[in-house]
């Protein structure tokens, strides 16, 4: 399967093979990601990384990625000391710093932002989050994590908390429709999966129930992916507080839970999932993040042609 | 070649006469000739006549038509056309006789016709692109899937025009 020179942009442009590929490729160098082994397999490659958003993980993930593969990271800095300050268009800059590096990292405010990106650049343009839009890195190291902490495959899974806004479960949703998921979405109604994306499931031949319950959901799955709910969402803060209060994982609700459930959560976290529970076996967000590295490390030796 | 005639100019009572060389767009969808006028940017300076039938009846329910006296259409017109009537035909019209009949062709895509409705979508911003839809047709309805944003429009498209 090449990759070579492909964007990164959106889940849509995956089938099931090449994400099984990216994933198959993560966990070749999982060792690599934790120091068991060294490689140099990007040495003389650049990565420029252009973030007009605020991010840690995704950041410093590509980051460590990039180095550990032996190449080089670039960084556009904060916005304000850049020419895109001064007025520079995103299209301005990507021709130029396509010029400089071998592959780009674009976070953008605007939908559509790496897409359009994509047509003025002829090195690789990884999306890391376009505003509402894709950000297809972090589906992908949702479903290694699945992959590798759980089964991918007719996995039962809870996705709870934002399922409106968020955009993290709609790319997920569509992609564990190609591993026959067994889906719950857990939410207050205000917060509902848009009815779209659930048409969509369905048609997709995947079983997808609605609860606003988190205690009926929690103890029959393998998997629960909890999201944040933001409290802006909410014009009565009396409002948010109850609606986040009835979502919050704790120790007690886990009482009943399968053995081998495994909680998710693209963080940050506010208090959605209550400190005490990161003791627990069943916490594996901080893995989830750590799952960032091998993932993104996949995706850049696949794009940058260090592997095939 | 035929005669240009239209079902309501052989009834008794002409509405409308005939034109002896230009444009008749018929089987716009009803209500929409106004939209018409507007895409082809009329009348502004335009000084022949143009004549506009609204909900005018015939075989399939009602329709509207639009007839424009020395002006033939360009591509980007019947793109903007066909979003909004598209089951339109577009008759060229000479000495009186039909020279044409095409229907408007719905084209898959879209290039600088349609503003997308979403505002943060990057297609709205300083950036030097032109909007881009993907078009296709769902349960008998024209949708418009922006290329950049995704965001999707199935009503009021005419709204949309640029």
């Amino acid at each position: 399967m090449n990759f070579k020179d492909m964007h990164i942009l959106s889940m849509k442009d995956f089938s099931k093979d090449m994400i099984d590929y990216i994933l198959e490729t993560a966990e070749k160098l999982e060792p690599i990601a934790v120091m068991k082994k060294r490689s140099d397999i990007l040495a003389g490659k650049v990565l420029a990384v252009l973030f007009f958003e605020p991010s840690t993980r995704t950041r410093m993930s590509f980051e460590t990625a990039m180095i550990r593969l032996g190449g080089e990271v670039l960084s556009m800095g904060s916005v304000d000391a850049s020419s895109i300050a001064k007025g520079e268009t995103l299209a301005d800059t990507i021709r130029v710093v396509q010029s400089y590096a071998d592959a780009i990292v674009l976070r953008h405010t605007k939908e559509g932002a790496a897409r359009m990106a994509s047509e003025f650049s002829h090195v690789p343009v990884i999306n890391a989050g376009d505003g509402a839009g894709h950000h297809p890195t972090q589906t992908l190291l949702d479903l290694y994590t699945i992959k590798r902490e759980s089964k991918l495959d007719g996995v039962k899974i809870a996705l709870a908390g934002d399922l409106k806004y968020g955009r993290t479960v709609h790319s997920l949703c569509y992609a564990l429709s190609h591993y026959g998921a067994d889906i719950i979405l857990v939410s207050p109604d205000e917060l509902r999966m848009p009815y779209e994306i659930i048409k969509d499931l369905e048609a997709k031949g995947m079983k997808v129930t609605q609860t606003d319950s988190i205690n009926e959901a929690i103890n029959e799955v393998d998997v629960l992916y909890m999201t944040r709910i933001q409290k802006e969402r909410f014009p009565d803060p009396a409002e948010y507080l109850r609606v986040a209060t009835s979502l919050q994982i704790t120790p007690e609700l886990l009482e009943n839970a399968k053995k081998h459930l495994k909680i998710l959560h693209p963080l940050p976290r506010v208090n959605e999932i209550d400190t005490l529970v990161d003791n627990t076996p069943h916490a594996c967000y901080f893995k989830q993040a750590f799952y960032g590295v091998p993932v993104r490390m996949a995706l850049l030796a696949l794009v940058m042609g260090g592997m095939e | 070649m035929n005669k240009e005639h239209l079902n309501f100019e052989n009834e008794p009572g002409l509405r409308v006469r005939p034109i002896e060389n230009g444009t008749v767009i018929d089987h716009i969808n009803a209500g929409q000739a106004l939209n018409v006028l507007h895409i082809l940017k009329l009348p502004g300076q335009f000084e022949s006549v143009v004549s506009v039938l609204i909900n005018s009846p015939s075989k399939y329910g009602k329709k509207d038509v639009v007839k424009i006296e020395n002006r033939e259409l360009k591509v980007k017109e019947l793109d903007k056309i066909s979003l909004i009537a598209p089951n339109a035909t577009i008759n060229i019209i000479r000495d009186f006789k039909v020279l044409k009949k095409n229907r408007v062709k719905i084209p898959e895509y879209v290039e600088g016709v349609v503003q997308c409705v979403n505002p943060n979508c990057i297609s709205n911003s300083s950036e030097p692109i032109t909007s881009k839809f993907r078009v296709y047709e769902e349960n008998n309805k024209i949708n418009l899937r922006c290329v950049y944003c995704e965001r999707i429009i199935s009503e009021n498209i005419a709204d949309h025009l640029l």
